[in-house]
């Protein structure tokens, strides 16, 4: 049995080397492109450090900028000079707010991570609970509601629905403030944790109702699969039903699949939130991505690409690792 | 009395093909089929002529896409849907044709107990697994690893277990090689001999008639002999009918010759005798319409030309 | 045991009683063309007189004289909504045609051309599915300077993925089926096994892939417009007509948001409709319904 344990330790971290080169290679390619990208705009970064008030920059501010941001240099320096930077852990200096883009993302992606997980959490419940309902009831006018409702949200717009949430919940029945991840006028200590919460409920909900019809639908089908498969035949001959069946051989089966497609979904999230956070003005990673790249802050927009990517990545990696651990098929020994 | 009884029963699907063309899928054509306790009836055919359906049938798990018509009676009263749903695994039992019928990721123990209704479900399992000669460890391994012989030894004891008087055996028997072939076998002897009425579904003719008592023929659909082992002898003088010949002489240990053409698809089934169209002595009364079955010395047969 | 189980969908629904599954998704099918249809040829024909300011109109709620009510400058909203569609609809489907376009090049190399074709095409899939589509398409939108084509370009290289492995997949499959492989060992030339086996089962997949393409590009389109990094705020597309809603929300103008976006949701529906009744006739074993 240690023998074995050792094997899958080993093959697990063959696993894990694998991810990690191929994870680089990605990095890599996504710096590079993303670079070609920022460096062939027609937006003039100067002009967009400056800012759009100034009309005008003189030939000697313009020169001056240039060279504190090492833009008179050829682009493969450039990126070279950067890529060291980013590679030790130096995102630069954000142009529009001035500050770290490393403290920025740090800053931003912790009031993001609130939104994005109280999203995660309930559109992952409620969206199992629907796949689950829906199979079990297949082809009743239940059924029939569950997946009319989901292609339909799947076809909303995440903006709109935020917006409609804002005009129902902020505007006519007053229950939350319009927008804003904090009240507006009052300084950051006083700011409670009642207010941050407050200012959460809406884009959250935006983000929720949104997500559920993917792992609804993907449960359904997946535990329609299970129901029609050849142990859950034989089950019923053992006289298993309803209930007992569902939570013996269906729920084992489908929870694994629902869990894994939940964290292999961190990129839709992510888009998610930047069209939530943008309808709420909620100050998260997506606000500033948007505001990055309306205003062309070069070096915040790279670190954003970047990170999404990370994050990305991150999902996918753990949904690969829970079926390597959890699995039995896939960590015990192909023989007895 | 007999423990089961099924009379005319037919079961047919609708499908969708591409284009979502409706067909009609004639899967099984008013069988007929009586076991008794203390019995094995072997039902032989060859595959796709609809014998797992029979099971299915019988234990009321057929797809919600299947029409059924016909009677089944189990110990004298009517099997309704209601009462397949209160029998199933408690006085009908079910053994499966291969490990794919276990959920892949509960352990075999686990699955073993969850067949056991009177008793103490973790002593149950442990004697059975003594009885079967399955290694303890089994116990909390899963199904993809299990050899051949030890999942066909699993799933024999999940019906005993159950203590069901009918067990259904559905190709109990293909993939494995002679000897755990005559252990399973055996297996289905010893649970007759305690009094369980035994049908074991199958395609293999030679394995069955080494432990059954009856053998019923299924062709396209139907069955269209029953006849005691005994008859099985010589040239197959004493068989009903041309197509049980045929499947004796075809045996090996027999003449070995094939028999000629292959069996009507189930969308494209003949007027007549299902068996018509490669019946060497079939006459043109057989194509007009398909045959009842009737009694003749002591079995029963699908044919008007029998005698 | 005479019971018969059967469970048909068009005995639960009243309203269609007698169709079969073939029929009534063959209806489903040419009401969604129609309704398209209507939308489109709707935002064409309509004059451009009820765009113009009317002061005398403005700020109205929904009424039969504006269906969808009046914007702060007295601009019909009805007339916005069906020429923003219009545009939308159009940029999303040049957007998803390029984007098939690719998926076919890729997926079709990727399925003919030898392993190592085969590995760099899935490590590019692996590249673009690496980052969320949306930022992609600021990075690219503001590559391009923004506009129209920031967003043409932005779409067609993020939507590709998926239907190129599809194409892959079905390409791989069709290459080793047993009758393609037989006709190849009867001597046909490869031109002849294309047109004759592979063609007809490829163009309904590719047709159908295409289709579902559409409704991701419009609602990425839209979503891009809102945030201010597409269209410019001169052209009507629906997510600029949203995002300026935005101002107005909070003086109840709820008219300006809504109509908007139910119209919008229900184009993006119904061509997602489409597709998926197509597939359902292609395949009616491997579709969600």
């Amino acid at each position: 049995m240690n023998r074995l344990k050792g094997e899958f330790s080993k093959s697990l971290l063959t696993f894990l080397v694998m991810k990690g080169i191929r994870m680089v290679s990605l990095l890599f390619a996504i710096c590079l492109v993303s670079f070609i990208l920022v460096k062939s705009s027609p937006i003039d970064p100067i002009q967009a450090y400056v800012g759009a008030d100034m009309m005008r920059v003189s030939p000697e501010q313009r020169e001056n900028i240039a060279e504190y941001w090492g833009l008179d240099k050829p682009a493969i320096e450039q990126f070279f000079h950067w890529g060291s930077a980013v590679a030790g852990g130096d995102l630069g200096t954000s142009m529009i707010f001035r500050q770290p883009v490393a403290d920025i993302i740090h800053e931003r992606f912790f009031s993001s991570l609130a939104l994005m997980s109280t999203a995660w959490v309930l559109s992952g419940i409620f969206g199992f609970a629907m796949g689950v309902v829906a199979a079990m009831k297949k082809d009743t006018w239940v059924d029939q509601f569950i997946k009319w409702y989901c292609y339909t949200l799947a076809s909303t717009p995440t903006f709109w629905m935020g917006l409609l949430l804002l005009m129902i919940f902020a505007v006519w029945l007053g229950w939350f403030p319009v927008g804003m991840g904090v009240p507006v006028g009052v300084i950051a200590e006083d700011v409670t944790i009642g207010d941050r919460v407050l200012h959460l409920i809406l884009p959250a909900l935006t983000l929720s109702i949104i997500g559920v019809a993917n792992i609804a639908l993907h449960t359904r089908q997946k535990l329609i699969d299970v129901l029609a498969s050849d142990y859950v035949l034989f089950a019923k001959a053992r006289g298993e039903r309803g209930f007992i069946l569902f939570w013996r051989h269906g729920l084992r089966n489908i929870a694994l699949p629902a869990v894994t497609l939940q964290f292999a979904s961190f990129s839709e999230l992510f888009g998610g939130a930047i069209l939530a956070e943008q309808v709420f003005s909620y100050p998260g990673l997506g606000e500033a991505t948007v505001e990055a790249g309306l205003r062309g802050d070069v070096p915040l927009l790279l670190g954003l690409v970047l990170f999404s990517a990370l994050f990305v990545f991150a999902g996918n990696l753990i949904a690969d690792l829970i079926y390597r651990v959890i699995d039995p098929r896939m960590k015990g020994a192909k023989s007895v | 009395m007999p423990i089961l009884e099924v009379q005319d029963l037919s079961v047919s699907f609708v499908q969708y093909t591409k284009g979502l063309r409706q067909k009609k899928v004639q899967a099984i054509t008013s069988l007929d089929i009586t076991m008794h306790e203390g019995e094995i009836l072997a039902v032989v055919g060859s595959s796709g002529s609809g014998k797992s359906l029979l099971a299915h049938a019988i234990l009321g798990i057929l797809p919600s896409n299947a029409r059924v018509s016909g009677t089944i009676n189990y110990s004298g009263d009517e099997l309704t849907p209601v009462r397949q749903a209160s029998l199933r695994g408690r006085e009908i039992a079910l053994v499966p044709q291969s490990v794919n019928y276990l959920d892949p990721l509960m352990s075999v123990g686990a699955q073993v107990r969850t067949s056991v209704h009177n008793d103490n479900p973790v002593e149950v399992q442990k004697k059975i697994f003594e009885r079967y000669h399955l290694d303890p460890d089994l116990d909390k391994k899963y199904p993809f690893q299990l050899s051949g012989g030890m999942a066909r030894r699993t799933l024999v004891s999940m019906a005993m277990v159950s203590g069901a008087k009918l067990i259904i055996a559905d190709e109990p028997t293909p993939g494995l090689d002679s000897i755990v072939i005559k252990e399973a076998l055996s297996n289905f002897r010893e649970l007759a001999d305690h009094g369980c009425a035994v049908m074991m579904i199958t395609h293999d003719l030679g394995s069955a008639l080494q432990i059954a008592d009856k053998i019923a023929i299924f062709y396209a659909g139907t069955t269209v002999e029953v006849a005691p082992v005994k008859d099985f002898f010589g040239r197959g003088e004493k068989l009903r009918h041309p197509y049980t010949k045929a499947l004796w002489r075809a045996l090996p240990q027999n003449e070995f010759v094939p028999i000629p053409g292959s069996q009507p698809l189930p969308n494209t089934l003949p007027s007549g005798c299902l068996f018509e169209p490669r019946c060497e002595t079939a006459t043109r009364e057989c194509s007009l319409k398909q045959p009842k079955i009737q009694e003749i010395r002591g079995g029963m047969v699908r044919c008007i030309h029998a005698t | 045991m005479n019971n018969v189980h059967e469970t048909s969908k068009s005995q639960q629904f009243g309203l269609l009683p007698r169709l079969n599954r073939r029929q009534r998704t063959l209806l489903v099918i040419l009401l969604a063309v129609a309704l398209l249809f209507s939308v489109l040829s709707g935002a064409l024909l309509i004059s451009n007189d009820r765009l113009a300011t009317n002061l005398e109109w403005r700020n109205a709620a929904p009424s039969l004289e504006h269906l969808f009510g009046t914007d702060w400058l007295g601009r019909d909203m009805f007339t916005r909504t069906l020429k923003g569609l219009a545009l939308s609809v159009g940029v999303g489907m040049i957007a998803a045609g390029c984007s098939a376009l690719i998926a076919l090049v890729l997926g079709l190399s990727a399925a003919t051309m030898g392993e190592a074709v085969d590995r760099i095409i899935s490590w590019l899939i692996d590249l673009f599915l690496s980052v969320p589509h949306l930022v992609i398409l600021i990075l690219i939108s503001f590559a391009m300077g923004g506009g129209i084509k920031g967003i043409i370009v932005g779409i067609a290289f993020t939507h590709w993925p998926s239907l190129a492995r599809v194409i892959r997949a079905e390409v791989m499959q069709l290459r080793s089926a047993e009758y393609i492989q037989i006709s190849r060992r009867l001597g046909k030339s490869r031109w002849w096994i294309a047109r004759k086996h592979i063609l007809p089962h490829f163009i309904p997949q590719l047709l159908v892939g295409l289709l579902l393409l559409f409704p991701h590009a419009i609602l990425h389109e839209a979503a891009v417009t809102f945030i201010g990094m597409g269209l410019s705020p001169h052209q009507p597309a629906i997510g600029i007509i949203l995002s300026e809603s935005m101002r107005y929300l909070s003086s109840g103008m709820w008219w300006l948001a809504f109509f908007p976006g139910v119209s919008l949701l229900i184009v993006v529906r119904t061509f997602d409709s489409i597709g998926e009744n197509l597939r359902m006739l292609i395949e009616p074993h491997h579709s969600h319904h």
